[in-house]
């Protein structure tokens, strides 16, 4: 009997046993972009039973040269229910689930917890880091792919003993304004396509077993000249060390900050130094107040109007309660005075020296 | 004659460099090969990359005598 499957299943490393494989696994796919749709394509058509789609981005105009699942009728709808509703047309054996949000420090857990297999497809660092971080931490395989103007890179992290991740290859993330993303550098339509193209083939190799996956190894692949150039990495223990130990602990982390450039340091080390203003951002009602030199408070609730603000210093020392208020009001003040430097206390007012 | 080194160089910091491959006379280590680009290429500062010599990463300053290639590998984010 022909089926839809049958010309990979005569293919005698897939077979009927991979083909189970297939349809047992359930993947999830984070980030319905230029990468995203070509996965989907391919990992639906293979027979994939279960597939979780993971994007809060409505489609616009300008996705259309290379988000290829959507068209100019689909414009201000959300790619996860576009997406669902043609895959879904096409194949009637495929469960979808859709996530029609963003993954942050708080959901991550919950959304990736569920899948045996994880694919970035996303177009930022914050959700590259945070996803990296919460797959290692629940030892799920991620098969990972980015892409700059006519490059790409390709590489399948957590799989099997010793396995690399993203922070064994790049322990810290870097801050937006050191690389920039596709929105602001251009992209050709079909690179997505091939580096998507790439990482479903990963997937379903992670999948059935089929040939060997690119676990430990990283493929930079350049559209221009179809050069490839593989890097073989080994588990970096300082690299490690970045990773947050528990779901608890990185529920704490704000991933928008780690790649904003943004320094955190000590109550020991900014008390050492001299001619900087302090900043405190904790509402009125907040206690204890702290006795220092060259202080101004501004409650993170009244930052809509920092036009008004002035600072006397270049460097500024921000603090809160706990150090996490803190670090989003450097980022906002950074945004809003590019001059000066703004640095998070650590630990907040909690951990103020008692002496 | 001293082996020449190529460096092979990706994303913006092809960019910066203005091409994909360039071949230097031999350096002793990584520190110095830096200081070098760097020099040459002001805009490599600030530019975050990692650093592959005959493809396996190194983390601190590391001896490159006899080496054939370096690569310099900045994170990509797009899809």
């Amino acid at each position: 009997m022909m089926d839809r499957f049958e010309r990979q299943v005569i293919l005698r490393e897939i077979g009927t046993e991979g083909q189970t494989k297939l349809q047992n696994a359930s993947v999830l796919l984070i980030g319905l972009g230029g990468l995203g749709c070509p996965i989907l394509n391919y990992l639906s058509a293979a027979g994939v039973g279960k597939i979780g789609l993971v994007d809060g981005d409505l489609v616009s105009i300008s996705n259309l040269n290379r988000q290829t699942l959507y068209g100019e009728n689909h414009v201000g709808e959300l790619k996860t229910d576009v997406a669902s509703r043609i895959i879904s047309k096409k194949y009637s054996d495929i469960k979808l689930e859709v996530y029609p949000f963003f993954l942050n420090p708080k959901n991550a857990f919950e959304v990736i917890s569920q899948y045996d297999l994880v694919i970035d497809g996303t177009d930022n660092f914050p959700t590259r880091y945070l996803v990296n971080d919460v797959c290692f931490l629940l030892h799920k395989p991620l098969v990972f792919g980015a892409i700059f103007r006519h490059e790409g890179q390709v590489s399948v992290f957590n799989l099997g003993e010793n396995a690399c991740n993203y922070r064994d290859l790049f322990p810290n993330p870097p801050s937006s304004m050191e690389v920039p993303n596709c929105s602001e550098t251009g992209v050709l339509g079909v690179l997505p396509g091939l580096i998507g193209t790439l990482m479903a083939t990963e997937s379903i190799k992670v999948i059935t077993g089929y040939a060997e996956a690119l676990r430990n190894r990283v493929l930079f692949f350049d559209s221009k000249t179809y050069q490839q150039y593989f890097l073989d990495l080994k588990p970096n223990a300082v690299a490690r060390n970045l990773i947050p130990k528990s779901k608890k602990e990185l529920e704490q982390l704000d991933y928008e900050f780690l790649c904003s450039g943004i320094p955190i340091i000590s109550w020991e080390e900014g008390l050492k130094s001299s001619k900087v203003q302090w900043l405190d951002v904790r509402e009125s009602h907040e206690m204890p107040k702290l006795n220092l030199n060259n202080l101004i408070e501004i409650p993170l609730s009244e930052f809509y109007d920092l036009n008004q603000v002035q600072f006397n210093s270049d460097q500024v020392f921000v603090y809160c309660q706990s150090g996490i208020r803190s670090q989003k009001a450097a980022v906002k003040l950074k945004d809003h005075f590019p001059h000066k430097e703004f640095i998070s206390i650590r630990g907040g007012v909690n951990a103020y020296p008692k002496n | 004659m001293a082996e020449k080194l190529i460096i092979k160089a990706f994303g913006m910091v092809a960019e910066e460099i203005g091409q994909s491959e360039i071949w230097l006379d031999s350096v002793s280590n990584t520190q110095e090969l830096l200081a070098i680009l760097k020099e040459r290429y002001p805009g490599l500062e600030g530019m975050k990359f990692s650093l592959a010599v005959d493809k396996e990463l190194v983390s601190e300053n590391q001896k490159i005598d006899g080496a054939r290639e370096v690569a310099l590998l900045p994170p990509f984010s797009g899809g």
